[in-house]
């Protein structure tokens, strides 16, 4: 219950190991943005066990045409569940709440977090709200069943009546208001907490991308906020705002869930992005390609994403198809940089195909076929015919499953700097090779069910065609995948503490590297000289160092 | 200070700028007000920043060629670990709770809520060392 106070970590010993509280009551009274980070990429984690077993019972009801697996009313609870476990408690929280909250401070030369106390309450308000969410299946009516878009009127008090449709809005307020703060307060660090010499632009990529998103979360995630009072407040103070009995307009909803929504795309992205730009660098031995331009996409993506939102309601017949399909083929151009600039950075680089850099990859191409598909789907004539198809369902899969491939190589690349331990590479390749090829034998068929015209959210479909097979195909991707998810768990049960890491055992680039593996409490004991966007780099590499390219800013 | 002040003040000229073609093509409203409460929020900061960064010393960190020691001394004051944070998370997870499962959940909530803003204010205030 007392204070630190830092001074600069040039010969002080002001980071001495902090003599707290042990045990349980460590995990609950951290701080420490280490330990708060831990305990986000552990929860994440388990939501995604948690979703994706939800996906292996989706796709086991659909192997066959007319499976007995689930009724029809469960089966609504399990994909709306799956999906918003996947979204708002998994892919989100664990962008920019598990590697981001260890990484970024590290990577900026920073002792902690700016607010250490309000980085703690995050992780709570994140936990609690998960946990709100997830008690919707154990009341009588079961979970919220309205698609994890929530769209007016499902979500009516009429014909959502349950505890479970509230316990989604009171989940989705907690887990808001926990990414507001991580916004707040990852701007805060990123402005006032850089050591001397990191200037902005010698910022790694991975922390300048979750700048732009730590803004893009404050722009975004307020308005969905607002909407789930409002809709809180039609529920049960009798106000109107979505139901047309009482003067209200449905199709508000569905302006303000993707003023939000597609926002969140990127949020949920561009941190993996970062991810797979600082892996590619360093198996790649090079600096990034194209440092600046990838800056610069950056945000030009965060700027279009504010007006694209509408690309999800073309078929509504009440938005300006045109403005939104010209902003969202925009999107593609500063998309393509980035991918250009990540094959530029291993174009002719010292390759090592460790499994970080093998997810990372996998990372890549997957993303590739989820942004290609996207731009049919930002084609209002072409959406028209795909829309609420398994076209769609295809496409966000290659996006999201590209995010959890990168998700990997993170866990891969920065575990070793949490926990002190490499994880067993052998099996970090097989668990690659499975998760990559079981992606896309799992959403390829999808894609041609979707232009089939087979209808996403249905529990049984008719013998079309060859639906069977190619659902069953499908399914067989969904197995690859799940078995990759356990040989990870394997993994880290058979290198528990077995390798030792070391300080740098990449001969990585950035400054989280310079500390040692786990950091001290405070991070560092001293820092180097910082003149490049490679700091690391240049103190182990005197001979070649990175050529400064940022010497007229201020 | 001018490179984080300028990239908000560039986002919200973006958002400005798209928000006028939005609006005065579509005529929808929903829309338009949030297009247009995005580029405020980017303001509001941005200008902030692109004020104060003209009145204050420039800072090691916006420097290239900084060294360590030029940073040496107060960098800030960093609590030590305490367990407010999560009594108010805790309060926070009971008053969602009342909106689901009856209004008297909101008595512990509260009572949460408020233990912790007072223990983690005055925690605060006592300072001092480790
Ligand atoms: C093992 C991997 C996965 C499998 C097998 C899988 C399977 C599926 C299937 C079959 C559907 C369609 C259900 C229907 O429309 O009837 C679906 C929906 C969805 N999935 Fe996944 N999924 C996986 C991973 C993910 C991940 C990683 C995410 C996000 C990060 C995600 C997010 C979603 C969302 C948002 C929906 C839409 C739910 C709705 O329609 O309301 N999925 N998933
Ligand atoms: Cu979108």
């Amino acid at each position: 219950m007392s204070q630190n106070v830092i001074t600069s970590p040039t010969g002080h010993d002001a980071h001495d190991e902090h003599h707290g509280p042990s045990g349980l009551l460590k995990w609950l009274t951290t701080t420490d943005h280490k330990i708060i980070g831990l305990s986000y990429t552990i929860t994440a984690v388990v939501m995604l066990i948690i979703g994706g077993a939800l996906a292996e019972l989706i796709r086991a009801q659909l192997a066959t045409s007319n499976g007995h697996l689930v009724s029809f009313a469960q089966y609504n609870e399990l994909f709306t569940m799956h999906g918003s476990i996947m979204i708002y408690l998994f892919v989100g929280p664990f962008a920019f709440g598990a590697l981001a909250n260890i990484i970024v401070p590290l990577q900026i030369g920073a002792p902690d977090m700016a607010c250490p106390r309000h980085n703690a309450l995050r992780y709570w308000l994140y936990l609690s709200g998960s946990i709100t969410m997830l008690l919707g299946f154990f009341t009588a009516g079961g979970a919220a069943n309205f698609g994890w878009v929530g769209y007016a009127p499902l979500t009516s008090s009429l014909n959502a009546p349950g505890a479970g449709a509230d316990l989604w809005i009171g989940g989705l307020l907690l887990t808001g208001f926990s990414a507001i703060f991580t916004g707040v307060n990852l701007i805060a660090t990123i402005f006032y907490l850089r050591a001397p010499g990191m200037t902005m632009f010698r910022m790694p990529i991975f922390t300048w991308n979750l700048l732009v998103t730590a803004i893009l979360i404050l722009l975004a995630f307020p308005v969905l906020t607002a909407g789930l009072i409002m809709l809180y407040a039609d529920r049960h103070f009798g106000t109107h705002v979505f139901s047309v009995a009482g003067g209200g307009v449905p199709v508000l909803w569905q302006h303000i869930f993707w003023f939000w929504g597609h926002p969140e795309v990127y949020i949920l992205a561009l941190p993996f992005f970062g991810m797979a730009t600082e892996i590619i660098a360093v198996f790649s031995k090079k600096p990034v390609f194209g440092y600046k331009g990838m800056i610069f996409a950056t945000i030009t993506i965060a700027a279009l994403s504010l007006g694209v939102w509408a690309h999800h309601m073309f078929t509504t017949g009440v938005v300006l198809l045109p403005f939104f399909s010209i902003m969202s083929l925009l999107i593609a151009v500063p998309t393509g940089i980035k991918i250009f600039n990540w094959i530029g950075t291993m174009w002719r680089g010292e390759l090592w195909f460790s499994t970080a850099m093998l997810m990372s990859i996998g990372f890549l191409i997957t993303f590739l076929i989820g942004g290609l598909t996207g731009i049919y789907l930002a084609s209002p004539p072409l959406d028209f015919f795909t829309h609420d198809t398994y076209f769609v369902v295809a496409h966000f899969h290659s996006v999201v499953m590209a995010l959890v491939l990168a998700a990997m190589g993170g866990l891969y690349f920065w575990g070793p700097k949490i926990t002190g331990f490499l994880l067993n590479e052998r099996i970090g390749k097989a668990q690659f090779w499975l998760l990559f090829i079981g992606t896309q034998v799992f959403t390829f068929p999808l894609y041609i069910l979707g232009l089939q015209g087979m209808p996403r959210r249905m529990a049984v479909y008719p013998l079309h065609h060859d639906w069977v097979n190619l659902n069953a195909i499908s399914s067989v991707g969904a197995v690859l995948i799940g078995i990759s998810t356990l040989l990870f768990a394997l993994n880290i049960v058979v290198s528990w503490k077995k390798y030792p890491a070391g300080d740098n055992p990449w001969d990585a680039q950035t400054l989280e590297w310079f500390t040692t593996s786990p950091p001290p409490h405070h991070n560092f004991y001293r820092l180097p000289q910082i003149r490049s966007e490679r700091p690391t780099w240049d103190y182990n590499h005197p001979e070649h160092k990175s050529v400064a390219h940022a010497s007229h800013e201020n | 200070m001018k490179i984080e002040a300028k990239l908000l003040l560039f986002l919200g000229l973006f958002f400005g700028a798209m928000c006028a073609v939005y609006w005065t093509w579509s005529l929808e409203n929903a829309g338009g007000v949030m297009m247009f409460s995005g580029m405020l929020l980017c303001f509001l900061p941005g200008s902030y920043y692109l004020w104060w960064s003209r009145r204050m010393k420039a800072r090691p960190e916006d420097n290239p060629n900084a060294t360590q020691e030029s940073g040496a001394g107060f960098v800030g004051t960093f609590p030590g670990s305490s367990i407010f944070p999560f009594v108010l998370g805790m309060g926070a997870f009971f008053v969602v709770l009342a909106l689901v499962f009856g209004i008297w959940l909101l008595v512990p909530g509260f009572a949460l809520a408020i233990w912790a803003l007072l223990g983690g204010t005055s925690e605060g205030r006592r300072g001092g060392n480790r």
